[in-house]
């Protein structure tokens, strides 16, 4: 086994083609601005036909499923078993790329019909505000109510107390989250947390169960046999749900895509000023103070993920569309998570801990 | 021209697998090795691994840590629960369900496999078959697994021998012979050194098969799915109330077998009031045809009163509607059967009250042997009959996994303590 060390080189090859050649529909966005990262792939020429013609492809007029489409399936019977068995559930939508994709399939699950729950968002502080800006634009957009509660009320409340008032606010979400099940009597909350992000994650069922601590058990998990979910909970407790669980980042962008779903700007490659900080780029703002050292540095980047300003971090790239985004997840070698989240890396089980706690 | 060709779900794409096997069958070195060979493993993730093996002071990387998503995982060595992992490759993309081999996580077992395509059943090539192996194998028969791949590990260290090989594949055929399983491959490989994971490698140049990658990308998987019998259990009635809306009465479910068309002649089950499709409504539009596993919102002609946990099915390929049935029960939790006890049944989207009334017998998975029984433990596995307070619509789980198979629910810890797969019934 000992190959493995020296083959970091060989690791770096791309999976050729994947993108194209399984889902065509997904890259309509590259196709329609003439973005041709992955347009060099040799197996696209045998998609030339389709992906001339992009309205055709919106439209879904192709009889043939594919993956994404039982995926979504998958996803839509998640949510109505939720609406149909849960008294009392919410989404959470944090204006992030995969809370985007569960609201579009909120949307699929149940329109004409309004959404049989409320979105809410857990307000660390620490977001950022063009994220903020875009989670009160869709939740308006879709007409559907929006409740937050807010990191910055606990911490007042004194349920909250921080060793200093910049550091990461990710793992205290927990607090205020259980705060807010406890004021609602929420007993099911329906999360985009996938399996394919972090290791604890990939070990939880798609219907999660939370003791009246908002504990998570990994030990002792329900079982979770074919698709019959098992939403039972007595008053106190509640159930997390996964609905693309089984999705991976790819999945997600290639979802986004077709769906011609907006993100927020932050998403796609723009100027920022960062500082290099441990194996990271850590972006500058009120919450980030120079150490010693330290150069402030202009630089392209974009993020995979939107959370915690103080420990997310952006990626180099030059990708500004959806389309280029695939083709550059299509070929990364660096996961989600070790990417850009710092208080991922802490240690072997930081989330299996922060669950443990209540984290979603 | 016929809904079918019309439109399809190409299942061909996504292909959902299992491991078995035990700790030491190399079981977590396969998985490292397929992930690998097929580009799948990220950098950050190796480089994590890698860390933790040099700090325990081996001098390899040890690719088991990159199944073992827990702590106790960790610092025990075992791997205690049912972990997914996802890779791709230009052919399909894959799930794997990873489960562990010990006996007392069998509920895992059943757990991965209940949604699986295929399963691999590792084998150590100087073990052979041990009575976990052909445990393994009648789970997946139980589970109606429709592909089973017997992967014959660490041929590396019994001399690439063709002959042990091959014992080992009759040794696993005269076992199987008892069970329902029709398509058995057989691949020697070393999981260690790669060959006939991904790569053939040099050292097995007298099998002509195809390696393990080989057979993922092309098993045939798209008659796994039942396409005759049109089943859609209603999950939510979608009332929007609205000025524009006023009368929409839509019942939203995921259509689990067969398809349908606008205009086909369906029947309200467990009530037998008849209609017929009106609209085949979807976010996206109206369809014609819709097939399964597709999500869709049905709204027929009349004005029925059906709500959620019944069932829409066409009249020529009825199921059955009883208070009464068998099945095979294998139950999961360490407090057993109480046949005096009333437990919930979930069966599609219908919950019922329900009582065992009859333990037929146990089967002692090594033996395949039927034993008289008076409860089921945790992991074991009988055949009962059970008596529901409402009717349910099911068919032969062997028929159609989607309405053949249910859960059963402890009302006092909300626990799921049993899985159950219903019997044809006898004439």
């Amino acid at each position: 086994m000992d190959i493995l060390l020296n083959n970091i080189e060989e690791l770096t090859t791309p999976v050729a083609g994947f993108v194209m050649k399984n889902e065509s529909m997904a890259t309509t966005k590259s196709t329609v601005t003439g973005e041709s990262a992955v347009a060099n792939e040799s197996t696209v020429a045998n998609e030339s036909t389709v992906m001339s013609e992009p309205v055709a492809i919106k439209r879904r007029t192709a009889r043939q499923l594919g993956h994404l489409d039982a995926l979504e399936s998958e996803a839509i019977h998640i949510m109505r078993e939720v609406a149909a068995e849960c008294a009392h559930p919410a989404l959470l939508f944090s204006g992030g790329k995969d809370s985007i994709v569960l609201l579009r399939l909120a949307e699929k699950a149940f329109r004409p019909g309004r959404f049989p729950f409320p979105l809410m968002h857990i307000d660390t502080g620490h977001n950022f505000p063009e994220v903020i800006e875009f989670r009160d634009r869709r939740a308006k957009q879709l007409g559907e109510r929006l409740i937050v509660r807010s990191m910055e009320d606990s911490i007042r409340q004194g349920r909250v107390v921080l060793r200093s008032a910049n550091q990461s606010r990710n793992a205290f979400q927990s607090v205020t989250l259980l705060d807010a099940i406890a004021e609602f009597r929420f007993d099911a909350c329906i999360g985009g947390a996938r399996r394919d992000e972090e290791k604890a994650r990939a070990k939880e069922r798609i219907f999660s169960f939370r003791d009246e601590f908002g504990q998570w058990d990994p030990k002792n998990q329900r079982p979770e046999l074919w698709d019959l979910y098992n939403t039972r909970v007595h008053p106190g407790e509640n159930i997390r749900v996964f609905p693309i669980s089984n999705w991976t980042e790819l999945d997600v962008w290639e979802y986004i895509a077709r769906e011609e779903l907006e993100v927020p700007h932050i998403y796609f490659a723009h100027t920022r000023d960062v500082i290099r900080r441990d194996r990271g780029l850590l972006p500058l703002s009120h919450l980030v103070q120079l150490k010693e050292g330290e150069q402030v540095e202009s630089l392209v980047v974009r993020f995979r993920t939107v959370g915690d300003m103080s420990c997310t971090c952006p990626v180099q790239s030059t990708a500004v569309s959806v389309g280029e985004i695939i083709a550059e997840t299509a070929i990364t070698r660096i996961t989600e998570r070790g990417a850009t989240r710092m208080d991922d890396q802490t240690s072997d089980a930081s989330m299996e801990l922060r669950k443990k706690e209540g984290y979603f | 021209m016929s809904a079918i060709e019309s439109i399809s779900f190409d299942h061909t794409q996504l292909l959902r697998f299992i491991t078995a096997g035990s700790v030491d069958d190399g079981k977590s070195t396969l998985i490292g090795r397929l992930l690998h060979d097929s580009k799948s493993i990220f950098e950050d993730q190796l480089s994590a691994i890698t860390h933790t093996s040099h700090r325990r002071g081996m001098e390899s990387v040890d690719l088991s840590l990159l199944t073992d998503g827990l702590q106790a995982e960790r610092e025990q060595g075992i791997t205690i629960d049912v972990a997914y992992r996802y890779f791709a490759t230009p052919k399909r993309k894959f799930i794997i369900a990873d489960t562990p081999g010990h006996e007392q996580y069998t509920r895992n077992m059943v757990t991965g496999a209940s949604t699986a395509n295929l399963a691999i059943i590792l084998i150590d090539a100087r073990k052979g078959v041990l009575t976990q192996s052909r445990r393994h194998a009648y789970l997946a028969s139980l589970v109606g697994i429709p592909h089973l791949v017997v992967a014959v590990n660490k041929m590396d260290l019994v001399g690439y021998s063709r002959e042990v090989f091959e014992r080992i594949c009759n040794d696993f055929a005269t076992f199987a012979d008892g069970l329902s399983l029709s398509n058995i491959a057989y691949i020697p490989m070393s999981a260690l050194h790669g060959d006939m994971v991904v790569e053939r490698g040099d050292n097995l140049n007298w099998y002509q098969g195809m390696a393990l990658m080989d057979l993922l990308e092309n098993v045939p998987i798209d008659h796994d799915i039942n396409l005759d019998d049109f089943r859609f259990p209603v999950q939510w009635v979608c009332r929007p109330q609205t000025e524009e809306l006023h009368d929409f009465r839509g019942y939203m479910g995921r259509i689990e077998s067969g398809f349908i068309g606008v205009g086909d002649a369906v029947q309200v089950l467990p009530s037998g009031l008849t209609s017929r499709i009106k609209e085949i409504v979807t976010y996206d539009g109206l369809l014609d045809y819709a097939v399964a596993p597709q999500s869709v919102t049905l709204t027929i002609e009349d004005h029925l009163d059906i709500s959620r946990g019944d069932m829409l099915i066409k009249p020529a390929a009825m199921p059955h509607v009883t208070k009464e049935f068998e099945a095979m029960l294998c139950w999961l939790s360490e407090q057993s059967l109480d046949p005096r006890r009333k437990y919930l049944v979930k069966q599609t989207t219908r919950v019922v009250k329900a009582l065992v009334s009859r333990i037929d017998y146990r089967v002692d998975v090594n033996t395949l042997r039927h034993e008289a029984a008076e409860t089921l433990k945790m992991n074991d596995i009988g055949r009962v009959a059970l008596k529901v307070h409402q009717p349910l619509a099911h068919d032969p789980y062997q028929r159609n996994h989607a309405t053949g198979s249910f859960i059963v629910i402890d009302e006092a810890n909300n626990n799921t303590v049993a899985a159950g797969m219903i019997c044809a019934a006898k004439d």
